[in-house]
C-alpha cells in the first residue's frame, strides 16, 4: 500500500505491506536506523518516535496508520550534526552507556519537555517508566532530563 | 515477532466499517492497536483484514452532562488525563486511567479498544463495571446497549459480535463529595495489575454508608463487583473494624487465577490489603 507522511519535516511516500510496523519502515525502508527495536511488542520503549507531537511506540503502530501524520525520529532532534540541549545533557551526565535505549529515551523526553517544560522528577520518571535501560540505573537519565528543562522553558517564551 | 500478512482498510463511515466486518468473518477492528499489535506480533491473532477506525469522526468526544459521562470509542487515555473537568467530575475514572500502562501507550490506546479487548487486569473495564456503566455497540442491525456488568464474559471475551464495533461508554452521574479509591498492585509501574480494586460509597449525615460499590481487576477472570463486601458496608459507619471485615470478605469473594506472575493465594492477599488501604483512604478524603 502507498502511504504518505512527513518524516523529520520532509514529505515521504513509501510502498509497504499493511503488516509492516512503523519502526521497521523507518529502519528498513527509509534507512533511518536511529530508531532501535528491542522487544517488538511494546514492552521496552526503545523504538519510541514522536507522531503528531505525541511519543508513541513505533512497533505498536502500523506504517499504514501513519498516513498524513508527522513523524519525528531521533535523527530529527538535532541538525547539522550538533547535539541538541537534551543530547548535550545526556552526554554530560553519562546518561548512556551502551546507547541502545538512548533514542527512545531522547524522543520520549523530548516529547514530554516540549509539552511540559516544567515536569518534575516524579513526572519524568513516570513518563520514562516505559523505557527500559540495562546500563545506567536511570538516575543519570533523570538528571539529564531535569537539566535539559531549561532549554525547553526558554524555547517556550516568545 | 512479525505479524502474519493481512489486508487493511480505513473506512470513512461506521456503516462501511460494519459492512467490511460483516463480509469478512476473519476481520479484526484496530483503533490505537496498543493491545492488538502485540497479539499480531506473537501471531496469537491472525486476521485476514484489519478495519482501522482512525478515519471515523464523532467517536473521539468526552461529554460531561446531566445524564452522566459519554466517552467515545476513539477517546485516548491521554484525552481523559488532559481533561481537567474529570479531575473533580469523575475522579475515579481520572485516577484509574493515569495507571494505564505507560506514557507512550496512553498516547494511542483507546476507550473502545480496551473495552473490546477485555483484559481482566485492565483499568477501564473495571471502572465501567464498578460504576454500572453501559457500553454501546453498533452492528449490522443498528446499535444496542449492554450493561458493562454483563458485557465482560471472561478473559479477552465479551458479548461483542465479530461484526459489531464498540462506539461509546456511558458512566452514570457522579455526585460531588462521593468517597472513592483506586488501588492497583503490579511489580513495576505500568505493569498489568496482579490485583486492583475500585470502590466508592456515599454517606448520610450520621455517617452511615450507602450505595457502596466495590470492583476488582487482575485477581479475576473478568472485572466484577464484590457484592458481599458491598452488602457488608451498606448501612454501617466506617471504622477500622468494618474496614478489616470488608477486606476479609472481599478476599473470600474473589476467584483469582494461579499463574506464573502470582499464585491465587497471593492475589487474594493483595485484594484484602488493597481494599483495606482503599477504604482507609476513602474515609479520610476531605478531612485532611
Amino acid at each position: 500500500m502507498r502511504v504518505s507522511f512527513r518524516i523529520n519535516g520532509d514529505p515521504v511516500a513509501v510502498d509497504v505491506e499493511p503488516r509492516l510496523h512503523l519502526a521497521d519502515c523507518l529502519r528498513e525502508v527509509l534507512s533511518l536506523t536511529g530508531t532501535h527495536l528491542g522487544c517488538e511488542h511494546g514492552a521496552c520503549g526503545a523504538c519510541t518516535v514522536i507522531v503528531d507531537g505525541a511519543a508513541v511506540r513505533a512497533c505498536l503502530m502500523l506504517t499504514v496508520q501513519a498516513e498524513g501524520a508527522s513523524v519525528v525520529t531521533v535523527e530529527g532532534l538535532s541538525s547539522d550534526g550538533a547535539l541538541n540541549p537534551l543530547q548535550t545533557a545526556f552526554r554530560k551526565h553519562h546518561a548512556l552507556q551502551c546507547g541502545f535505549c538512548t533514542p527512545g529515551m531522547l524522543t520520549t523526553a523530548h516529547a514530554l519537555l516540549t509539552e511540559e517544560p516544567d515536569a518534575d522528577a516524579d513526572r519524568i520518571r513516570s513518563a520514562l517508566s516505559g523505557n527500559l535501560c540495562r546500563c545506567t540505573g536511570y538516575i543519570p537519565i533523570v538528571d539529564a532530563v531535569l537539566e535539559a528543562r531549561a532549554a525547553y522553558q526558554k524555547a517556550d517564551k516568545p | 515477532m512479525k505479524p502474519a500478512p493481512f489486508d487493511y482498510q480505513a473506512p470513512g463511515t461506521l456503516r462501511e466499517a460494519i459492512d467490511l466486518l460483516a463480509s469478512n468473518p476473519e476481520a479484526f477492528v484496530i483503533a490505537g492497536g496498543q493491545s492488538l499489535m502485540p497479539l499480531l506480533a506473537f501471531r496469537l491473532a491472525t486476521p485476514s483484514l484489519l478495519v482501522d477506525l482512525r478515519r471515523l469522526s464523532g467517536l473521539g468526544n468526552i461529554a460531561v452532562g446531566d445524564d452522566g459521562f459519554r466517552l467515545g470509542a476513539l477517546v485516548r487515555w491521554r484525552d481523559i488525563e488532559d481533561d481537567q473537568r474529570l479531575v473533580t467530575a469523575h475522579p475515579l475514572l481520572h485516577a484509574a486511567v493515569a495507571h494505564v500502562a505507560h506514557y507512550q501507550i496512553r498516547n494511542r490506546g483507546t476507550v473502545g479498544g480496551s473495552l473490546a479487548h477485555a483484559d481482566p487486569a485492565a483499568e477501564l473495564p473495571g471502572v465501567a463495571v464498578t460504576c454500572e456503566g453501559e457500553i454501546t455497540l453498533f452492528g449490522p442491525a443498528g446499535s444496542r446497549t449492554v450493561r458493562a456488568g454483563d458485557f465482560f464474559t471472561g478473559p479477552l471475551s465479551t458479548l461483542r459480535q465479530p461484526d459489531e464495533i464498540v462506539t461509546e461508554l456511558h458512566l452514570p452521574k457522579w455526585p460531588s463529595g462521593r468517597r472513592w479509591a483506586f488501588r492497583k498492585y503490579g511489580r513495576r509501574e505500568g505493569d498489568f495489575a496482579l490485583a486492583g480494586i475500585l470502590l466508592f460509597y456515599d454517606e448520610d449525615q450520621r455517617g452511615a454508608l450507602s450505595n457502596a460499590h466495590v470492583g476488582v481487576i487482575g485477581a479475576c477472570p473478568r472485572p466484577h463487583r464484590l457484592t458481599r463486601a458491598e452488602a457488608l458496608l451498606n448501612g454501617r459507619g466506617i471504622d477500622e473494624s468494618l474496614i478489616r471485615q470488608a477486606a476479609v470478605t472481599a478476599a473470600e469473594e474473589v476467584d483469582p487465577p494461579d499463574d506464573l506472575h502470582a499464585d491465587a493465594a497471593y492475589r487474594r492477599g493483595l485484594v484484602a490489603t488493597l481494599i483495606e488501604r482503599g477504604l482507609r483512604a476513602a474515609a479520610q478524603q476531605g478531612s485532611a
